[in-house]
């Protein structure tokens, strides 16, 4: 079974970061053996029912000319039984995958007993804001667009929208659930395996729906700890007068009327938290690859990048724009 | 040299002009306004369908060149997300449903015995008010305010701070349209269906067809209100501001899904089931025997429509509702597959213990199963709560519901249109073309959509404009769009083998298949009354068990439009009833409901003007026509 799932897999020469055929962690481990005893059962139902049909078609072949009598009801005994028989055999078939669904439904909800690291998610039109609790002060920390987990604790993500509902899915680890603004949920996810990880929002939210994506990195726990107390700390100060520069631009323009970034004035709460800009591996919501270059394109053009995004066009003299994008980078 | 005039023919002619004289429409314009003829009505529904299905068809094609390779640009996001709205939109509220209905209106009187539906002016309404429809999406469509939201449109995004403008009013209105056209509809063939079947045609010898679409109509009569509610909710909400989804005013977006979902759940099966009443009316006829377990498949069809409604659930099992109550509409929803294993069983040994003959109607019903049960597995996983958390909303969904709509309606639908098409112009369709057709749609549509299956399980959700190039989605992606394509040619090859037979077709005669039901009695095509006589029926096969003649009675006016109505369980013959004549006021009525319906998405005193027109115009549809007495003083006059 796992061998012609793989080779499913290779048929579309995916990357393997985004898919529930590939799990990395307990809850998308147990739903893919869910999904093992479900091809299999199907698979056995599909090749009886065409095996059926293609006996009827081949007993067929002598009389394929027209204008036979038609027979009215005539003595249907034996199929009668046989119809008993492949009902008896469709309910168990059915008992099977009821009973397998139960026991994943189980093992998807016995995480939430355990001692769970908790992070809130909050989907917003079209990027995830996330917040850790910094288990020095109990201070928030936020970031956006990059989760990171450690390996063998169970996380529990709390799920939160703010603007219209959304669905948290990352397939290598659990199934998704869905962001409902008023509504409380929350998805346990328990990592087994290290590396990297992709997510995308999984409900229609509007134009951007396609390029709201997230990273997820599976940390050992003591890199976990160490990424979560420099997430913790405020942005670092301009190391050169370019970055200086920067951020001069950053704080005193437009930039900060969206966006934070802690330790400086910037303080706006409507875009993704830059503090640690320079750390994500993505921009936009896993629309662009962070780099220097990228960044200036994305403040020079966000709506050719990501059409109907909420950031507008930042008009900047190509030194400011250089410059900012050196700061931003340095923001590890 | 000629033969001597013979006096009975010469007889049974006259009487036949003089049914048809009286059963026919007026000419010309007139007559086409005012006509309540059942098989002009079907056949208007039937057209409007075809242009619908080749325009939403061709926004498939757009959508799928737009998918065919990673990161093109080829439509922007806003006209993607109109393409995808409208398609779904149009497929499932303008095309499958009402074509279900229109194969209906057509064929049920004819199945009957009967001239006409039992309320002919309310079928002429429901077209005018589907038509309606049609229009309230098309032509906002050509003045660029599409719908953008999808075929359900969930709030908050649809409410009026995330969607202003009129994108979403439209959706919803157009739904409450195509809602109320419908509701007509099923009222009209649920009372045909009950009351005006052919003397001994008691509930037992009711073919599987009649059954089907009674229990398809029983089942729009409940679920197409909550549809209607909901999208009312919705723009209650925007236009003044109810609050019914608002969180922060007290509301809840998930009930926006738990009504819409209690409706769209059962609408599935009220696509299906008419499907399965056309798969055994060709199997039966095709196998040359009655079909094998007549009362199971009724039974399943009954018990399929119970199961539909209890488990709306499963499409909103992303939601986070509690998870044991998940696990009760898992159940529920795998449950389905007793009733739909049955009746794939009842037809397949029906094929085998008969003499099959592999025409065109046959080979689509091999098609359907080959293809529908495909889409009834991958649905056994998606009813599992759990496994369910990785395939919704990914392209696993998308292939599923594909194959079961396409493959479990559209496949059958084909087949019936191939069927019954002798029946309704007099003229056999192409065999060779219809094989080719088949061929191409067949396999078009498999290697379109199978792929997909695999595009969900590698994690591409659906309603996504583009994706990136490190996905490594493209190459299925370009497998799909060309498989799409490839169906879509065998859908253009259909049409022109089905519009060109009218002309090239053989003469079909009143029964080319040599089929068992009572339309087969009639000449093909029907007259405007389309029986001269009432069949009598002794057996669920009358034209085999008839000995090739049929029992009929008379006793119906020559003079005027006059039914048969019949007990509802026995078929006892009780009265004969008036039929109306032809009226305009079902199209007036249409256009002040359709007045009052496009004025409601701009103010709310819409509804209480416009409330005026329809009165008055149902007042005058209804208006008594004083009977002209047969007796007293003025009888001398009027003879």
């Amino acid at each position: 079974m796992r061998r012609g799932l793989a080779f499913l897999l290779l048929l579309g020469g995916c990357a393997g970061q985004q898919t529930p055929l590939a799990p990395g962690g307990e809850q998308a481990a147990s739903l893919f053996t869910l999904f093992g005893l479900m091809m299999a059962v199907t698979s056995v139902f599909y090749v009886l029912v065409l095996g059926f049909l293609g006996w009827a078609a081949w007993r067929a072949r002598g009389h394929w000319s027209r204008g036979a009598a038609p027979v009215v009801e005539p003595d249907d005994v034996g199929l009668s039984r046989s119809l008993v028989v492949w009902a008896a055999l469709i309910i168990a078939g059915l008992f099977l995958l009821v009973g397998g669904s139960f026991v994943a439904e189980r093992a998807l909800a016995s995480a939430r007993a355990r001692e769970a690291l908790q992070v809130s998610v909050t989907g917003h039109q079209w990027w995830w804001r996330i917040q850790y609790r910094d288990p020095a002060t109990g201070a928030v920390v936020e970031t956006a667009n990059e989760l990171h987990l450690p390996v063998g604790r169970t996380a529990r993500i709390e799920l939160g929208a703010a603007d219209v509902i959304h669905s948290f899915w990352v397939p290598n680890l659990s199934g998704k659930l869905d962001m409902i603004p008023g509504r409380a949920n929350s998805v346990d996810i328990t990592p087994r395996q290290l590396g990297w990880f992709r997510g995308q929002c999984a409900e229609f939210c509007g134009a951007q729906h396609a390029h709201m994506a997230f990273s997820v990195k599976v940390d050992t726990p003591a890199e976990f700890a160490a990424w979560l107390a420099a997430q913790a700390r405020p942005a670092a100060t301009p190391a050169d007068a370019a970055a200086a520069r920067g951020q001069r631009v950053v704080v005193g323009g437009q930039c900060a009327m969206c966006h934070v970034i802690r330790g400086t004035a910037a303080g706006g709460r409507a875009g993704p938290d830059l503090t640690h800009i320079g750390s994500r591996r993505t921009l936009a919501a896993g629309t662009l690859v962070n780099t220097r270059g990228g960044m200036q394109g994305w403040i020079a053009h966000p709506q050719a990048i990501k059409p109907g995004t909420m950031m507008p066009p930042v008009a900047l003299d190509p030194a400011d724009a250089d410059a900012v994008s050196r700061y931003l980078e340095s923001l590890k | 040299m000629s033969t001597a005039p013979d006096p009975v023919a010469a007889a049974a002619a006259a009487y036949t002009d003089q049914l048809a004289s009286v059963w026919s429409d007026a000419p010309g314009l007139w007559g086409f306004l005012t006509t309540v003829n059942h098989k002009r009505i079907a056949a208007r529904y039937i057209l409007a369908v075809v242009a619908l299905m080749f325009l939403a068809g061709m926004l498939a094609l757009d959508m799928r060149l737009q998918l065919s390779q990673p990161n093109l640009n080829r439509m922007d996001p806003q006209l993607y997300n109109e393409s995808f709205s409208l398609h779904g939109s149009t497929m499932l509220f303008l095309v499958s449903v009402p074509v279900m209905e229109a194969m209906a209106i057509w064929l049920v009187p004819l199945m009957l015995g009967q001239r006409n539906l039992a309320f002919p002016r309310l079928g002429a309404f429901s077209f005018w008010l589907y038509l309606g429809g049609v229009l309230m999406l098309w032509v906002p469509h050509e003045l660029g305010i599409t719908p953008d939201l999808g075929w359900f449109e969930y709030p908050p995004l649809s409410g009026p701070t995330y969607s202003p403008g009129h994108r979403a009013d439209i959706w919803a209105q157009m739904i409450t349209f195509t809602e109320v056209a419908a509701l007509a509809a099923s009222v009209n063939i649920v009372a045909t269906i009950l009351k005006m079947r052919p003397p001994g045609m008691t509930l037992a010898r009711m073919p599987l067809f009649l059954w089907a679409m009674l229990i398809t109509s029983l089942m729009t009569m409940v679920a197409l209100p909550a549809v209607m509610l909901v999208t009312s909710m919705l723009i209650a909400d925007r236009l003044v501001s109810t609050h019914f989804f608002v969180p922060a005013g007290g509301g809840d977006p998930v009930l926006f899904q738990h009504l819409f979902w209690f409706f769209g759940h059962p609408e599935v099966y009220i696509i299906f089931i008419p499907a399965t009443g056309f798969v055994t009316a060709i199997v039966e006829t095709f196998s040359r025997r009655s079909v094998f377990g007549h009362t199971a498949l009724v039974l399943s069809v009954i018990s399929i429509a119970v199961l539909a409604f209890g488990l709306w659930v499963h499409h909103m099992f992303a939601v986070g509702l509690p998870r044991l109550g998940n696990d009760f509409y898992t159940a529920a929803s795998m449950a389905i597959a007793v009733p739909a294993g049955v009746q794939i069983f009842c037809w397949i040994a029906t094929i085998w213990s008969g003499r099959p003959r592999f025409a065109t109607p046959l080979l689509w019903v091999a098609g359907f199963i080959m293809t529908f049960v495909i889409g009834g597995l991958s649905g056994i996983m998606t009813a599992s709560a759990p496994l369910d958390l990785q395939l919704t909303d990914t392209y696993f969904i998308v292939a599923h519901l594909h194959y079961v709509l396409i493959g479990g309606a559209i496949f059958p639908l084909l087949g019936a249109f191939c069927y019954w098409y002798p029946k309704a112009t007099g003229r056999m369709m192409s065999e060779r073309w219809g094989v080719i057709a088949f061929l191409l749609i067949v396999g078009g549509f498999n290697l379109g959509f199978f792929p997909m299956h695999v595009l969900g399980l590698e994690g591409m959700p659906r309603r996504v404009y583009t994706y990136g190039p490190e996905m490594g989605w493209g190459t299925l992606n370009l497998v799909a769009t060309i498989g799409s394509t490839i169906a879509i040619l065998g859908g253009l090859v259909f049409v022109a083998n089905a519009f060109l037979s009218q002309w090239w077709g053989r003469p079909a005669g009143a029964n080319p298949w040599g089929g068992a039901t009572l339309e087969w009695a009639a000449p093909s095509p029907p007259p405007p009354h389309n029986f001269d006589h009432t069949p009598v029926v002794d057996s669920l096969t009358p034209m085999w068990t008839a000995g090739g003649t049929l029992n009929v009675m008379d006793g119906l006016g020559l003079e005027k439009r006059e039914v048969l109505i019949t007990s509802v369980i026995d078929a006892v013959p009780q009265y004969r009833q008036k039929s109306p004549e032809p009226s305009l006021w079902p199209l007036i009525a249409g256009l002040a409901v359709t007045m009052m319906f496009v004025g409601s998405i701009f103010t709310p005193w819409a509804i209480v003007w416009g409330a005026i027109p329809i009165a008055a115009s149902l007042t005058m549809w209804f208006w008594p026509q004083r009977e002209r007495r047969p007796s007293g003083p003025m009888r001398g006059r009027l003879r």
